[in-house]
């Protein structure tokens, strides 16, 4: 029988205002491949960070148990030289440093004082043979592929002589032959005795390599599955059935239009990741209606967004968009704004509001042109309208000449709202609506979302909160990897039937 | 007023303050000369073209770029103007067409920058030796090329002429920029009242009446001062009127237009720029062109002040324009700063030189004093954006 090698033994981990991890248990038993699974911001990749010492000891309650030693890292070089690697979604690797010069970044071969590079391209090339890959090592990094580049981070995690190897979902950016190959690896790696943690989203691989599978769902651990009670039904169970905090506000009187827009066989191409990431997608939002989309992260919903508003410059779109039934190019988010849509972005801070200017700048920034008499911006007129939308949304400032820095998150949120509400679309895309809000401002924001719906607006909600879909939308659509795999009428859904379909 | 409003306005009046004290040493230090008629009216005219520069630098800061090239873009155009002249041009004709080359200029960079994706600080460093090249070219055949019309070398030497002088004549004096001064106070005590009225008719939070009468009442002496001062000189000198009429339009343009705010909105935030609808492209261009445009009007003013177009007109200027935003408050995170502070920054600048010279300060020792003024101001402004949390 094989004994326990990693134990993490009720770890806590709070962020200011929440609970990431709530005395979460963990064991792993050596020679295993034990897969960790849940929804979205269910503390997977807390926990990892908290293995792997990205969180230092001491900013965490709980302990880590390696070989029956508790272990105390302060950084994630500790952790490595307890035999411990882990390999991030987004990979670490420098592009412009050749195979062998990044497998041995930060872990050189040295003669004397100097590198010695050729027993780094001689050892470097045991590591690729190691993870099968036939590659030149002196080869520039930028000019492979994804799914070679994830074996490189493999060989490079194994030339340090490592015991564990942590995979934060390795397969997300890979097609699937290359995803394939990858779990063969795992497997391979397994009989040479490397233990493997893998946090992935993909049930069905999943259920094909893990010997050992552990739920976390809301920061807590909620189940432990040995490989001869896997099955999917199982896991989705176990995943869902998060708690439903937020009570939805009623809808008094539904009236669902004609089609308003449609988007038909639409592709996108990202440049930033040299691939597809949306393929053959047929969406409609309807007059009056709230639209949801769910998905995993990296299914390509804020991708999809971001494609219809307009963001050629960093995709590459093909496909039709029908506005009311008439064909409508767009090509910058102001060809969207004026064909009457708006996005309220995931990001605020990033890509909604400007962090350093005032509220009311920040609300009209969008509809400026409606302000203007003679060339000149109405500057009491713009005041005045800040005002009447800080009392309509309830935005809890000092005054409208507050710099929106210095505003909470929920209230930043409502800038971000109201600064589309301004502008007056027809079709208005939500992009996460309530992340990292409390739940008073989610009431809220639920609340005028219903408004404005009954008013005859079209509302796209993107969401990975599964409650909040269900709550909130007439109709969802599910999105996985890049393309829809289910459409569900919001009184049908249930949670386990979107997280089947969001998991395919 | 409480502890947190100070701090708050510190960032906004902090350079006003130091201007003056700067003034104050100065002119103890040298028994007075240092405000005397005659070395306000040089330092003005000394700090113009910079300040013509320091304007269009301003907007180039604001929106996260930098321009490098246009102390050798002014050298450049400021030598094309002489040999225009020389040519036997029009005077309307050659500033036009100086300034329709240096939104040429302003396309070209923009082009680099906005459409090729070529980070600002080298496109316009190649375009300072472009343009070192093209003044070198010009000037190298005949060396310095003297400018003889009367009416373009006024615009760097000239003062504004004094037509009330056969009605009223008190001895030794500018009436007319008497005059001008009087009519700029009443019509910012009119402008600021309508203002206030304005806010009223909204109901809206306005300063305290003591506050803004104080503001008034300062701002009025201030202006009638330094009138009052150089009408015992010169006059207002044309250099000073471009001056003005330059930075009371890009003050306008920034706050009151919505391209003006676009450029603000790109500085602050380029992503949620983008996706807000604005086309940062275009506005970049703008920013660019304007720029050089500018840079043509200070190669202008810096060709009539020495009444010659020189091998090495326009060496430095791109520096002291950059210091002169900074010192005046323009972030150099982006996003944020104002016209009217460049121009504070711009002045604080030259009345360092200017007062260090009077003093018998070396040469030496005054870069080291600027360094450290530039120095002090940016860790102020990111000082103040601290506190802000």
């Amino acid at each position: 029988m094989s004994k326990t090698i990693l134990e993490m033994s009720h770890i806590t981990k709070e962020f200011p205002g929440v609970k990431a991890l709530d005395e979460v248990t963990f064991k792993v038993e050596e020679g295993e491949i034990h897969c960790l699974v849940g929804e979205n911001g269910a503390g997977k990749s807390t926990l990892m960070k908290v293995l792997s010492g990205v969180y230092p000891h001491g900013s965490y309650s709980g302990d880590i148990i390696i070989d029956g030693k508790i272990q105390q890292y302060s950084s994630i070089r500790d952790s490595e030289h307890a035999g411990l690697a882990i390999i991030y979604q987004e990979l670490a690797l420098i592009p412009d440093l050749s195979v062998y010069e990044n497998i041995y970044l930060g872990n050189e071969q040295k003669k004397g004082s100097t590198i010695d590079w050729n027993e780094t391209i001689r050892k470097a090339k045991i590591q690729l043979d190691k993870v099968g890959l036939k590659v030149d090592p002196s080869m520039k990094i930028r000019n492979l592929g994804v799914g070679k580049q994830q074996l490189i981070e493999i060989a490079k995690a194994l030339s340090k002589d490592i015991r564990i190897l942590i995979l934060d979902e390795p397969t997300a950016a890979l097609n699937d032959d290359d995803s394939d190959n990858l779990l063969n690896l795992i497997l391979e790696l397994k009989k040479q005795g490397v233990t493997s943690i893998m946090i992935s989203h993909k049930l069905k691989e999943v259920l094909k390599i893990a010997d050992t599978v552990t739920i976390l769902r809301d920061g807590k651990t909620v189940n432990t599955l040995k490989r001869a009670e896997l099955h999917e039904d199982i896991i989705i169970k176990n995943m869902v059935g998060r708690e439903i905090e937020n009570i939805f506000p009623k809808r008094q009187n539904k009236a669902i239009g004609d089609i308003r827009l449609e988007v038909k066989n639409w592709n996108a191409y990202d440049f930033a990741v040299s691939r597809q990431i949306l393929t053959d997608v047929n969406i409609n939002v309807r007059k009056g209606e709230i639209l949801g989309i769910a998905g995993l992260m990296g299914a390509g919903r804020t991708e999809f967004a971001l494609s219809i508003f307009g963001n050629s410059k960093n995709y590459k779109v093909s496909g039709d968009l029908f506005i009311d039934g008439k064909k409508t190019e767009i090509k910058h988010p102001l060809d969207a704004i004026k064909a009457g849509l708006a996005y309220v972005s995931e990001d605020r801070k990033r890509d909604g509001l400007i962090l350093d200017q005032d509220v009311k700048q920040n609300l009209s920034i969008v509809s400026l042109k409606n302000l203007v008499k003679n060339f000149v911006i109405n500057k009491n007129e713009e005041i005045r309208i800040a005002e009447t939308y800080r009392k309509n949304l309830k935005i809890k400032t000092p005054s409208v000449e507050a710099q929106v820095r210095k505003l909470s998150g929920g209230n930043q949120q409502k800038v971000s709202l109201g600064k589309w509400l301004l502008s007056d679309p027809d079709i208005l895309i939500l992009d996460e609506p309530t992340r990292g809000i409390d739940v008073g401002a989610k009431y809220e924001i639920y609340t005028i979302m219903n408004k404005l719906v009954e008013e005859g607006m079209s509302i796209i909600m993107i969401s990975s909160e599964l409650p909040e879909v269900l709550g909130m939308s007439d109709r969802i659509y599910v999105v996985c990897e890049g393309r829809v795999t289910g459409e569900i009428s919001g009184s049908d859904a249930t949670q386990e039937k979107i997280m089947k379909m969001a998991t395919v | 007023m409480n502890i947190r409003v100070l701090k708050q306005n510190a960032r906004d009046y902090g350079m006003y303050i130091a201007l003056l004290v700067i003034m104050v040493t100065f002119t103890i230090l040298t028994g007075g000369i240092f405000m005397s008629p005659r070395n306000l009216s040089n330092l003005f005219d000394q700090t113009g073209y910079v300040a013509v520069l320091a304007v269009g630098m301003t907007l180039i800061i604001i929106i996260r770029h930098i321009d490098l090239s246009v102390g050798f873009v002014a050298g450049f155009l400021g030598a094309v103007a002489a040999v225009l002249l020389k040519m036997g041009v029009g005077l309307p004709i050659v500033l036009a067409c100086t300034i329709i080359v240096g939104a040429i200029i302003g396309i070209y960079h923009g082009w680099l920058v906005a459409s090729m994706g070529v980070p600002s600080f080298v496109a316009s460093l190649a375009g300072m030796f472009i343009f070192r090249g093209a003044l070198l070219r010009i000037t190298e055949g005949t060396g310095t090329i003297i400018v003889e019309s009367p009416f373009f070398n006024a615009l760097g030497n000239g003062f504004i002429p004094d037509v009330f002088k056969g009605l009223i004549s008190i001895e030794k004096v500018h009436v007319l920029t008497i005059v001008i001064g009087m009519v700029a106070v009443v019509a910012f005590i009119i402008g600021e009242l309508r203002v206030r009225g304005q806010k009223k008719k909204y109901n809206f939070e306005d300063s305290t009446l003591d506050m803004f009468i104080g503001k008034l009442l300062f701002i009025s002496a201030l202006i009638l001062f330094f009138c009052w001062k150089l009408s015992q000189y010169n006059g207002i000198s044309w250099t000073v009127v471009i001056v003005i009429v330059i930075v009371g339009a890009y003050h306008f343009f920034m706050n009151n237009t919505v391209l003006g705010r676009h450029v603000y909105a790109i500085g602050g935030n380029p992503e949620a720029a983008e996706l807000s609808g604005i086309k940062v492209k275009a506005v970049t261009y703008f920013v660019f062109v304007s720029m050089s445009a500018l840079a043509a009007l200070a190669g202008i003013m810096f060709t009539a002040r020495l009444q010659s177009a020189t091998t090495t007109a326009g060496t430095g200027f791109e520096l002291d324009a950059i210091a002169s935003a900074y010192v005046g408050g323009v972030s150099a995170a982006g996003g944020v700063g104002k016209v009217t502070g460049t121009i504070i920054g711009a002045i604080v600048m030259s009345s360092l030189s200017n007062g260090m010279n009077l003093v018998g300060v070396g040469i030496s020792y005054q870069y080291i004093v600027r360094g450290l003024i530039l120095v002090i101001a940016v860790l102020f402004d990111i000082q103040s954006r601290r506190v802000k949390i």
